[in-house]
């Protein structure tokens, strides 16, 4: 369990991470997204005791990182943003060591050799790390973080340099390590984050700027219920007849994306869901609903609207803002 | 500490600088013994052991050089300082490895009093006094170099910085003779590192000299784990 309150990091008057709080439990996984510089490789730094905080605590399962470093870094796997690795050691030499650093008490080699399986270097385990690919070597890396079993992981872009295969395999890896770890897991690529995480806490200029399930990010920033609707049919007829549904906003056709078939845009006022009247009323007609799909935005796109400062303010983000005032 | 006192150890071989450094140190320790002794026909070893002390003064930074600057280069700094172990477990197996690399060329001698033994009679005593002095100061001067190496990430540039500090430890009395104020000189004086060893080499072993050099290397191991401290908290 990782708790975070109030944590913020200056570098003389630059603020690098700006009062982040939030919560990882046991068994959840917790996407960090934001762009470069945004503060998460800082944050994450403050949460593994590598740098200290300013101010505000970071609790590894209920241990202050800098009250009793020792003990809650015992806690944590950490895989940094560049892991960690002596490019003059063999794999398992390498494993070794760790395990000697960490004071590791689970028996030696079927400790060793539990974590090469999972991270799928058992093959390499007698190689130079330096001759290694950098796929492999981020799995090393993640080899690292894992030993000693610790409860809580913090992984700094685990997947980068890995190819679409590996990709996957070390995000399945990461979502079952989540059932019975706290995990922080931090990437710029939102698929990843998506379909790995729990919750998603996307960070820009050093402060939180959305914190929800990726769900209800995306339903948050698209606010109004807008659906694309692909159907067959005489195009004024069907636009006049969508008109009619309640709680519509407004209903334009799109482009002839086939011979007869256009793409209807509609948006209807919040809490409407119009799909099923739409149903109706095309069967009524007897044209044809080749199509229908939700037009809510995709993570990508709220990603890209709150980063680039287009002014949306979350509900979570706001109750933010308001404890803040309150304390203030 | 273990963990990183066996893979500093580990790292001395694979990077060859334990060869160049015991094959250098041992090449010059045997032509001193031969100038100074064998030639001499004598077992004294003093001038063999004066002489080393310029030699440790040349072969300690190549020692110490890497242990912190090519872990902040190959940003492996940060697998250390994450892990469950103190500041001083780190700075301390460092230079603990250091020192055990150090100590196996300055066993050298013993070897030369062996051979010496077969042909006349041999002060034990003062060879192990001599030893332990070169031991001592082996010691305080290590813990410099290893500071120096934690304030950079350049091999060489912490190897020549480490060369530059220890001679001006070594000339701290030439400096002294140089300054006309009493007490400057006897502070001087007191803090010198070389007389305190070459007063062992001929004969005069005191208590202060070891506390001496122990506190040194006490005291540049604490800056080292103060360095990282403050990084830390900057």
């Amino acid at each position: 369990m990782i708790e975070v309150r109030h944590l913020t990091k200056h570098y003389g008057d630059k603020h690098a991470v700006n009062d982040i709080s939030f919560t990882v439990e046991d068994g959840e996984i917790l996407g960090f997204l934001g762009p470069n510089g945004a503060g998460k490789s800082t944050t994450m730094n403050m949460l593994t005791g590598y740098i200290s905080s300013t101010s505000g605590t970071a609790l590894i399962n209920g241990v202050d990182i800098l009250e009793d470093p020792i003990k809650a870094k015992s806690y944590i796997g950490y895989l940094p943003e560049l892991p960690p690795l002596y490019l003059d050691m063999t794999v398992k030499g390498y494993l070794h060591y760790i395990y000697d650093l960490k004071k590791c008490k689970l028996p030696r080699r079927a400790h060793l050799n539990e974590v090469m399986t999972l991270t799928q270097i058992s093959d390499v385990q007698d190689r130079l790390i330096k001759n290694l690919s950098k796929g492999y070597r981020q799995r090393v890396g993640l080899a690292q973080a894992l030993i000693g079993n610790p409860p809580v992981l913090i992984l700094d872009e685990p997947t980068v340099g890995m190819d679409p295969r590996q990709i996957q395999e070390i995000l399945s890896l990461i979502k079952k390590l989540g059932r019975n770890h706290s995990v922080i897991l931090s990437s710029h690529i939102l698929s990843e984050i998506q379909a790995t995480c729990d919750r998603i806490i996307i960070i820009n200029h050093g402060v939180v700027a959305a914190h929800d399930t990726a769900d209800n990010l995306s339903k948050n920033v698209s606010a109004d219920h807008r659906v694309l609707a692909r159907i067959e049919g005489p195009r004024e007829e069907i636009v006049k007849a969508l008109r009619n549904i309640d709680g519509i906003r407004y209903c334009r056709a799109d482009m002839e994306r086939e011979p007869g078939v256009f793409e209807y845009e509609l948006e209807a006022a919040p809490g409407y869901d119009i799909r099923r009247q739409l149903f109706d009323i095309v069967c009524e007609h007897h044209w044809y609903l080749l199509s229908l799909r939700s037009a809510e935005l995709t993570l990508e796109d709220v990603f890209l609207k709150i980063t680039m400062g287009e002014g949306i303010v979350l509900p979570d983000a706001d109750k933010q803002a308001a404890a803040q005032t309150e304390e203030g | 500490m273990g963990a990183i006192y066996r893979r500093e150890i580990g790292a001395y071989f694979t990077s060859s600088i334990a060869y160049i450094f015991l094959a250098v140190f041992w090449t010059f320790s045997g032509w001193f013994f031969y100038a100074a002794s064998l030639t001499a026909g004598t077992t004294d070893m003093s001038g063999m052991f004066q002489s080393l002390f310029l030699v440790i003064i040349f072969l300690i930074p190549i020692l110490t050089m890497r242990l912190f600057s090519e872990e902040k280069k190959q940003k492996t700094e940060q697998g250390l300082l994450t892990a469950p172990v103190s500041l001083g477990e780190i700075v301390f197996g460092k230079y603990f490895a250091a020192l055990t690399l150090y100590t196996i060329a300055i066993l050298m001698p013993f070897v030369y009093a062996m051979i010496m033994s077969s042909f006349g009679h041999v002060e034990w005593g003062i060879v192990f006094a001599n030893f332990l002095a070169l031991f001592l100061l082996g010691a305080a001067f290590i813990a410099v170099g290893t500071l120096i190496s934690a304030l950079t990430e350049n091999q060489i540039a912490a190897a020549v910085m480490s060369f530059v500090a220890l001679m001006a430890l070594y000339m701290l009395d030439l400096v002294g003779g140089l300054i006309n104020i009493v007490w400057v000189q006897n502070l001087l004086k007191s803090l010198s590192f070389y007389t305190k060893y070459y007063s062992v080499t001929v004969g005069l072993f005191n208590v202060s000299t070891v506390v001496f050099y122990l506190s040194v290397a006490f005291i540049f191991n604490y800056l080292t784990i103060r360095v990282f401290e403050r990084r830390r908290w900057s």
